[in-house]
């Protein structure tokens, strides 16, 4: 096991490059799941702000 | 140039955001399967090299990393381009979400190779070698493609003037390819992508294709999910998508 993560005297560049790897693609998978959702949100912000409106428009129309 | 009818079907914002819907969990899963276990046979089946010795698992990250950066560009450019052309506003959402994803994979491919080199080179980087430079340009042309589409208000200029961009800068895929044999530097040459047999043994072979089919997986999971992002941006006055979005459990 111990010799497993000396890598062969290279532990330093293996383990630095994979942690590299792992660090991008956890930043990456956050923010694109981030935007997705985050974009939904609005959109919904957008009809709560615009549906009493909405209702007080058909209101004074009745 | 008219295009065939599925293209059209295929490229309306509703389709191609219930296909994604459906496409990215198994892309998430599959992505995270291949991965773990491209890992774990990179790392602890494959048998060290007889000349790198245990530095040559940094592969299983760089070579995945740096196909997906190179190839991601034509992508980018065609989505660009189709969108330019056809005006297809699908193509656009794609290439904008294509471009950070290129610049993320670039930048493991840039930083892993970086770290390979310190031991085997003696040197993380030098200005003289074709190869590495012009990775270099390749990252710069994914962040200007983002810095030059972020620059405009007006998402339908940015989209077009951002394509032209994207176009111009395919020039330099071909100089990533060749720049190995054109100037022989540090970087040696392609390894699996040889015409005759790949230089490389089955048992180093296998775990780096796990990793680059895992890689590929990964970035179609991202993709969808900021395509998604992308499409609801832009389809916010859309009547489908805002009943999409009151709908319960989405």
């Amino acid at each position: 096991m111990t010799d497993f993560f000396a890598m062969g005297g290279y532990a330093a560049y293996v383990w630095s490059a994979y942690g590299i790897t792992l660090l991008v693609l956890v930043v990456s998978a956050w923010t694109a799941r981030r935007r997705r959702l985050d974009a939904l949100e609005r959109v919904r912000q957008m009809l709560l702000q615009q549906s009493p409106r909405r209702q007080a428009t058909v209101r004074t129309m009745e | 140039m008219p295009l065939p009818r599925w293209f059209h079907i295929l490229g309306s914002p509703p389709h191609a955001y219930r296909l994604a819907e459906v496409c990215r969990p198994w892309a998430g899963w599959l992505a995270l399967l291949l991965l773990v276990g491209g890992t774990f046979a990179g790392l602890v089946l494959a048998p060290p090299d007889y000349q790198m010795g245990d530095s040559f698992r940094i592969i299983y990250v760089h070579v995945p990393a740096a196909y997906l950066g190179t190839r991601l560009y034509l992508l980018l450019a065609v989505a660009a381009a189709i969108g330019f052309i056809w005006r297809i506003k699908l193509a656009h959402a794609v290439a904008a979400s294509v471009a950070p994803l290129g610049a993320a994979f670039v930048i493991v491919a840039m930083a892993t190779g970086a770290i390979w080199g310190k031991p085997m080179w003696g040197t993380y980087w030098q200005w003289g070698d074709a190869r590495l430079v012009s990775w270099l340009v390749q990252l710069f042309l994914y962040v200007g493609y983002m810095a030059l589409h972020a620059s405009f208000d007006d998402r339908d200029k940015a989209d077009r003037v951002s394509a032209i961009l994207a176009v111009v800068g395919i020039v330099n895929v071909p100089i990533i390819y060749y720049s190995v044999e054109w100037w022989t530097t540090l970087h040696q040459g392609p390894t699996i992508m040889k015409f005759d047999r790949p230089s490389i043994k089955d048992d180093m072979l296998i775990p780096l294709l796990m990793m680059i089919a895992g890689f590929v997986v990964c970035f179609v999971w991202l993709l969808l999910n900021r395509l998604q992002g992308e499409i609801v941006e832009r389809e916010r006055d859309a009547r489908w998508l805002q009943q999409l979005a009151t709908e319960p459990g989405k």
